[in-house]
C-alpha cells in the first residue's frame, strides 16, 4: 500500500449536487428514497382519484335503480349481468348492485369521512394544544388532565358511547371520530410548541411587543407542523378503520351512505354460504388504504424527524 | 402518601359523578323509546300507561335523581327489552366476555413470548424479520376484518371450527364455564385469536426489546460464565426479568381487550357484554346503554388509580411531583 494511493481512496467521488437546493425539493427527493413509501404515495394518489372520479368511471351508478337490477344480485365475480350491460369482475352483491362500483363509491365515503374528522380534529386540537402549552399554569394542567383522561380510555367505546347518544348518520360519526382523535393533536402539539416556545425567536417576538396570538399562531405554530403532519396521517388511517368498524357494527353510517364498512357488514351474512366475494373485496379495499396511509405516515416520520438525519 | 391517595380517590368519584351525568343526560337527548318499545296499534291510555310504568313521564333531572338513587344501591334501572334490572342483564353476560378476554391473554402470552423471545435472541435471523413484519401488520389490521377472514378460512373453507356462539358449559370448582369442555374450547379458539391478535403483537414486540435489552447485562453473562446451560440462562435468568414489563401492560390492557370484545362479540355472536352493549344501541335500550358505560368507567377509572397508586409507592417521585404541582 503506497502513500500516494491513499487519498485517492478515501475522496470518494460525490454526486454533483445543484447549487441552490428548495426545502420543498429536498423534502421530496428524502421522501422518495424509499421504494416502498414511493410505491405507497402513488397508489394513495391512485385510491384518492379513484374515490374523487367515482361517477364517472364506475361501470354503473349502484345506488340508481334504473340500472341495479335485483336478478343479478349475488353473482360470481367475472359473470355478466342479465341484461348483458355489464361485466361484473368482482361480482355484485345482496342487492345486484356491481360491487366494483359500490366498492369505488363506498371508498369515496369512507375517505371523506377519515379526511374531514382527521382535519377538524386537528385544527381542535392544534388550537387546544397551543393554548394549553402558552397559558401554562392552572389551564394547561386542566387540560392535560382532560386529554390524558380521554386517552386511557378506548377510543371504540368513546365513539360508541357517541353514537348512542348521538344516532346514526354521517355527521354524527363525523363528531363522534373528532372527539376520540382531537386529544393526540393536542398532546403532540403541546409538546412541540412548549419547546419552540423557549426559542430565540419567541422572546425576539415578544421583545417586538406582537400580540400573544400573533406570537401563537403566526410563529410557534408554522414550527409545529412537521410532527403534526404526522399525526395526521396516521390518525387518518385510524379513523377509516374506526369508521368502518362502527359501520360493520350497524352503529355506524345509515344504509343510504354505504362505505367500506358497511358493504363488508352486508357481505357478512352471505360469507357462511361461501359467498365470500360480497365482503373479501370491500375488505381487501380497506385494508390496503389503512396498510398504505400508514407506510406514507412512516416514511414521513423518518424524513421530517431532525432527529433520525444523518 | 395517604393524602395522595384520598386525593386520587377523590378525582376518581369526581370523574365517575360526571361521567354518569354526561352519560345519562346524553343518552336521553335520543330518539324517543316510547314508540320503539309500545306496539304502534296501541290506543292512547296503553302509551300511557306504559311511559308512566317506564318513568320517562317525569322531568329529566327527576329522572336523574332517581336513577341516582338507585345506583348507589346498585339498582342501574330496568331494562326495557328484557324487563329485568339492567345490572342484572349486564353481569349475567359478564362471564362470557371475561372468559373471552382471559382467553385472548392466555393466548397473548403462550403465542407471544416464544416469538418475541426468538426475535430478540437472533436480531439478524430471517425468521425474526418475518415475526417482527408479522407483528406491524397485526397493529395495523382492523379487528373485525381479522375476524372476518378467521371465519372464511377456519369455519368457511377448512370447516375446521364453528365459527358463531358460546358452545357448552361445564362447571369446575364451582366456575361454570366453556373452557372446561371440548365443545366450548372449539367455540372459543377463533374468537379468542381475533381478540388476542393485537395483544400478541404487543407482546412480541416488548419480549423482543426486553431480551435485546436484557442479553448483555452482567448477571446473563454471570449465568453464561457459570457454565448454566442456555436452557436455564434463557428460561429463568433472562425471562424471570423480562416478565415484569409485559405483565404489567398486560394488565393494564385488560380493559381495552374488555373493550375491543365489542367487535370480536358481535362477529362471532358470542353473548357477552359488548354484543349487548351493540345491541342495546341499536334498540335505543337505555337503561343497558348507560349501565354499561358506567360500568365500564368504573372499571377503567378502577384499573387507572390502581395503577397510579401503585407507581406511587414504586416511584417516589410522582407522588412529589403531584404535590408540588
Amino acid at each position: 500500500m503506497s502513500i500516494a494511493e491513499t487519498p485517492a481512496t478515501v475522496e470518494t467521488p460525490n454526486k454533483p449536487k445543484p447549487a441552490v437546493e428548495s426545502p420543498l425539493r429536498r423534502f421530496a427527493a428524502e421522501f422518495l428514497e424509499s421504494r416502498v413509501a414511493a410505491g405507497a404515495l402513488l397508489m394513495l394518489g391512485l385510491i384518492i382519484s379513484l374515490a374523487a372520479l367515482a361517477p364517472w368511471i364506475t361501470p354503473q351508478n349502484p345506488y340508481d335503480l334504473a340500472q341495479v337490477d335485483v336478478l343479478d344480485s349475488r353473482l360470481p365475480p367475472g359473470t355478466k349481468s342479465s341484461s348483458g350491460a355489464y361485466t361484473h369482475w368482482l361480482g355484485t352483491d345482496g342487492a345486484g348492485r356491481d360491487l366494483v362500483s359500490a366498492m369505488i363509491y363506498g371508498l369515496r365515503i369512507s375517505l371523506l369521512v377519515g379526511a374531514a374528522s382527521g382535519l377538524i380534529a386537528m385544527v381542535i386540537g392544534t388550537v387546544v394544544g397551543m393554548t394549553a402549552a402558552y397559558a401554562g399554569g392552572r389551564t394547561e394542567t386542566l387540560i392535560m388532565r382532560v386529554v390524558d383522561l380521554q386517552l386511557s380510555f378506548p377510543a371504540i367505546l368513546l365513539a360508541l358511547m357517541l353514537i348512542a347518544v348521538l344516532g346514526k348518520g354521517i355527521d354524527k360519526i363525523i363528531i363522534a371520530l373528532v372527539t376520540v382523535q382531537w386529544a393526540y393533536y393536542a398532546r403532540t402539539v403541546r409538546g412541540t410548541a412548549l419547546v419552540e416556545a423557549r426559542k430565540e425567536y419567541v422572546e425576539a417576538a415578544r421583545c417586538l411587543g406582537l400580540s400573544s396570538a400573533r406570537i401563537l399562531f403566526k410563529h410557534i405554530g408554522p414550527n409545529c407542523m412537521a410532527p403534526l403532519i404526522v399525526v395526521a396521517t396516521v390518525q387518518t388511517a385510524h379513523a377509516i378503520a374506526l369508521e368502518a368498524t362502527l359501520s360493520f357494527l350497524g352503529v355506524g353510517l345509515p344504509q343510504t351512505e354505504p362505505s367500506l364498512g358497511l358493504l363488508i357488514s352486508n357481505g357478512f351474512e352471505y360469507m357462511l354460504s361461501h359467498k365470500y366475494w360480497i365482503s373479501f373485496f370491500p375488505g381487501l379495499v380497506l385494508l390496503i388504504t389503512i396498510v398504505i396511509i400508514n407506510l406514507v405516515g412512516d416514511q414521513l416520520r423518518d424524513v421530517l424527524n431532525p432527529r433520525l438525519k444523518k | 402518601m395517604t393524602a395522595f391517595i384520598l386525593r386520587r380517590l377523590m378525582q376518581s368519584v369526581g370523574v365517575v359523578l360526571v361521567m354518569s351525568l354526561i352519560v345519562f343526560f346524553g343518552v336521553h337527548v335520543v330518539g324517543d323509546p316510547v314508540y320503539l318499545l309500545i306496539n304502534p296499534q296501541a290506543d292512547q291510555k296503553d302509551i300511557e300507561a306504559a311511559i308512566r310504568a317506564l318513568g320517562l313521564d317525569r322531568p329529566i333531572w327527576e329522572q336523574y335523581w332517581h336513577f341516582m338513587k338507585g345506583a348507589a344501591s346498585g339498582d342501574l334501572g330496568r331494562s326495557f327489552i328484557f324487563g329485568e334490572p339492567a345490572l342484572k342483564v349486564i353481569t349475567q353476560r359478564m362471564p362470557a366476555t371475561i372468559e373471552l378476554a382471559l382467553a385472548a391473554i392466555a393466548m397473548a402470552v403462550v403465542i407471544g413470548i416464544p416469538l418475541g423471545l426468538y426475535a430478540g435472541l437472533k436480531p439478524d435471523a430471517r425468521l425474526s424479520k418475518g415475526i417482527m413484519a408479522a407483528s406491524i401488520v397485526g397493529f395495523s389490521l382492523p379487528t373485525f376484518w381479522v375476524g372476518l377472514m378467521l371465519i372464511m378460512v377456519f369455519a368457511v373453507i377448512l370447516g375446521w371450527l364453528p365459527s358463531t356462539g358460546r358452545g357448552t358449559t361445564a362447571s369446575f370448582l364451582g366456575v361454570s364455564s366453556s373452557l372446561f369442555t371440548r365443545d366450548g374450547l372449539a367455540h372459543i379458539a377463533l374468537p379468542a385469536l381475533n381478540l388476542a391478535l393485537l395483544k400478541i403483537s404487543l407482546v412480541i414486540r416488548l419480549t423482543r426489546a426486553g431480551t435485546r435489552e436484557a442479553i448483555h447485562q452482567d448477571y446473563i453473562k454471570f449465568a453464561r460464565a457459570k457454565g448454566l446451560p442456555d436452557r436455564r440462562v434463557i428460561g429463568v435468568h433472562l425471562l424471570k426479568n423480562i416478565l415484569i414489563p409485559v405483565v404489567t401492560v398486560l394488565g393494564l390492557e385488560f380493559g381495552n381487550l374488555v373493550a375491543f370484545s365489542v367487535v370480536t362479540e358481535t362477529i362471532f355472536s358470542w353473548p357477552g357484554m359488548g354484543k349487548l352493549l351493540i345491541q342495546a344501541i341499536q334498540s335505543l335500550d337505555r337503561p343497558v346503554i348507560v349501565a354499561y358505560l358506567i360500568l365500564i368507567v368504573l372499571m377503567f377509572v378502577i384499573i387507572n388509580l390502581v395503577v397510579d397508586i401503585l407507581y406511587s409507592i414504586l416511584d417516589p417521585r410522582v407522588r412529589l411531583g403531584e404535590g408540588s404541582a
